[in-house]
């Protein structure tokens, strides 16, 4: 470097620059506007497309404006509402059914019992949510709150333990009738909880050595993926009381959940065997050299990063899940949108504002997923120091 | 009193499919010896050792480690791989777990230690590797060096007979290679039984008690660290460290 010829240097400035004010916050007014005008000076036909879609945006915002506000009946009248028919929302029709679309089929007098059993299932769900009650430390107390939060389900929900009455004074309430949301929440939740497991078995087994297991696991995930969950549930409902010997056949419920759990563990089978596929086989080996077994391996080593690996394409899976629960409506069970049917279509003068009915339950799915989509988010950033 | 066989191979053979990687090998390592495996590359020298801790199955003859005989009976892998320790070329830490939880996962789960005195030997190990104050970092935030001294150690928790290296030097960056290699020196100076596959003949040169040269899954040669780079007796060795050489 140093026999390089030294260029006197073209300019040399003497004095230090002053301070500039800091740069504007990044979602001001005035840097959006900034950014604007810098995009539309330099890409003209991007800014065409945007200056379109902006229009588009604002022309059927407008309208759903116009529609969801400001021509919207908020009270339950039903004149008002027929008069706006077309040209506003009728949300008093919300006012007048939410009961029933909420909690479905399940005794009108008794309906605080679903209304506190979600409410503990939320406060669980809350609890869960943070990665501090994760720590070993309080995992078990963790274990407890969903014990807690299963047996207050069933005795809140049912008047009784597993079909024992222990005299609390609850009326006992057939599961046929159970509806609504809780109903949702329920089927979604033990289906997830029982179908990751299955479906991890399922991926080890598919991912084995032993040559019988891993047929057995392929056949049974192909098999069931081929198949539509309409008709899993329908031959959980309609198939297996003919096939079982027994003239008491489990009740409907308990037939529907087996179906749909079933049928996601193939899917989350799948999506758990991309993940064990993308370990390093030599973190495999460093296990096995160090004495762990193959089941001690699988629980320290493999399937925490496997898992990890594939955390988005498992809640994408928990979403599947929570939305297919609204296909047992086909079995006379009335979760979120079956309820909603029942509520609006066995009544002739509130029928026409079915519309009004999906949006709301709409907007119910809708909280619930992004929930799950914000979780997935939030532990694929806690996993980041590793992946 | 002589010291007791750690490992004795007889008449190993090993297929993969049809090509012959290890050719009727005949060998044994002595307590307290430092063997060094060398060869060029497919030579079988990795083979060989990840035979001794039961990563690679054979098809003939016998292997006995620390008294321990390998056949195909999970106890006897399970013993095994207790009494012999591998470190390996690309260090392979779990990157989920820290370098703490690294150390005491396998003398937690496997030999059933408590928690704080396997925390407590994980510590004197990474005392041992000179990194202690890294516990609590994750794989990904150390060098490949660090990594390698933790993989040591991790290895040193189970408290092996026998340490066995595969080549452990040769994914590192050139300036971080000594660093291991000091520790394995140390490792060595403590009577540590060690077979160690590695191009580092300096490293060969100065702790090794014997060299073992393999070319085409065959011994080809064992020696004294003087009669093997003085005078080799077989041509190949010959033409391989005259290879050596002129790097």
């Amino acid at each position: 470097m140093n026999d390089l010829p030294q260029a006197p240097a073209a300019y040399v400035r003497l004095q230090s620059i002053p301070a500039q004010p800091a740069p504007l916050k990044a979602w001001s007014l005035r840097t959006t506007l900034n950014f604007a005008s810098r995009t539309l000076r330099l890409q003209p036909l991007q800014s065409a497309l945007s200056l379109i879609l902006l229009a588009l945006v604002i022309l059927l915002g407008n309208k759903a404006m116009q529609w969801a506000v400001l021509e919207a009946v908020f009270v339950p009248d039903e004149a008002l509402c027929q008069a706006a028919r077309g040209v506003g929302a009728c949300w008093g029709v919300l006012a007048e059914k939410y009961k029933l679309i909420l909690w479905g089929r399940y005794p009108f007098e008794e309906q605080w019992r679903p209304c506190l059993s979600v409410a503990l299932i939320l406060a669980a769900l809350l609890w869960s949510s943070s990665a501090k009650n994760w720590q070993a430390s309080k995992r078990s107390w963790l274990l407890c709150i969903w014990v807690f939060t299963g047996l207050s389900f069933e005795l809140l929900m049912s008047g009784g333990l597993f079909g024992l009455d222990l005299g609390w004074g609850l009326r006992h309430v057939e599961s046929e009738l159970w509806g609504g949301l809780a109903l949702t929440l329920l089927l979604s939740l033990l289906s997830i909880m029982l179908a990751t497991p299955l479906g991890i078995l399922l991926a080890l087994a598919r991912t084995s050595k032993m040559p019988l297991l891993r047929s057995v696991s392929i056949t049974y995930i192909e098999v069931v993926r081929g198949v539509p969950l309409i008709s899993v549930l329908f031959m959980a409902s309609f198939l297996l009381p003919l096939l079982l010997p027994s003239q008491k056949s489990p009740d409907v419920l308990l037939r529907v959940l087996v179906g749909i759990t079933l049928f996601s563990s193939a899917y989350t089978a799948e999506v758990v065997r991309a993940g064990l596929l993308s370990v390093d086989p030599g973190h495999i080996e460093a296990a096995q050299s160090l004495g762990l077994g193959y089941w001690r391996t699988q629980r320290h080593v493999v399937l925490p990063q496997a898992l990890s690996f594939v955390t988005p394409g498992l809640v994408n899976n928990f979403i599947s899940i929570f939305k297919d629960t609204s296909l047992v409506t086909i079995v006379s069970l009335y979760e979120l949108t079956g309820a909603m049917g029942l509520a609006l279509n066995g009544d002739p003068i509130w029928r026409p504002f079915k519309l009004e009915g999906y949006a709301f339950i709409g907007l119910i799915y809708f909280c619930f997923c992004f929930a799950m989509s914000f979780m997935s988010q939030k532990l694929q950033h806690a996993q980041r120091h590793f992946t | 009193m002589m010291n007791p066989a750690m490992i004795e191979f007889e008449h190993l053979n090993k297929w993969y499919g049809s090509y012959h990687a290890l050719r009727d090998i005949n060998l044994q390592i002595d307590k307290g010896e430092r063997v060094i495996i060398c060869g060029p590359s497919g030579s079988g020298k990795s083979t060989l050792l990840r035979c001794v801790n039961a990563l690679e199955r054979f098809e003939s003859g016998s292997l006995r480690v620390n008294g321990i005989t390998l056949n195909d009976d999970l106890r006897s892998i399970q013993k095994v791989r207790q009494s012999a320790g591998m470190v390996f070329q690309q260090f392979n830490l779990f990157p989920h777990l820290s370098v703490l939880e690294n150390l005491t996962l396998a003398p937690q789960q496997v030999k059933k230690i408590p928690m704080e005195q396997a925390q407590e030997l994980a510590l004197t190990q990474l005392r041992r590797v000179k990194i202690e104050e890294h516990a609590h970092k994750y794989p990904a935030q150390l060098s490949g060096g660090q990594q390698q001294r933790v993989a040591i150690a991790r290895a040193l928790c189970m408290e092996p007979e026998i340490l066995l290296f595969d080549e452990p030097t040769s994914a590192l960056d050139p300036e971080m290679v000594q660093e291991v290699l000091d520790v394995m020196i140390e490792l060595a100076s403590q009577g540590t039984t060690m077979v160690c596959v590695t191009h580092e003949m300096g490293f060969a040169k100065r702790v090794s008690s014997r060299i073992v040269f393999m070319d085409q899954g065959q011994i080809m040669e064992e020696a004294s660290p003087e009669d093997f780079f003085l005078r080799p007796q077989h041509q190949r060795t010959k033409e391989f460290l005259a290879k050596l050489l002129d790097h």
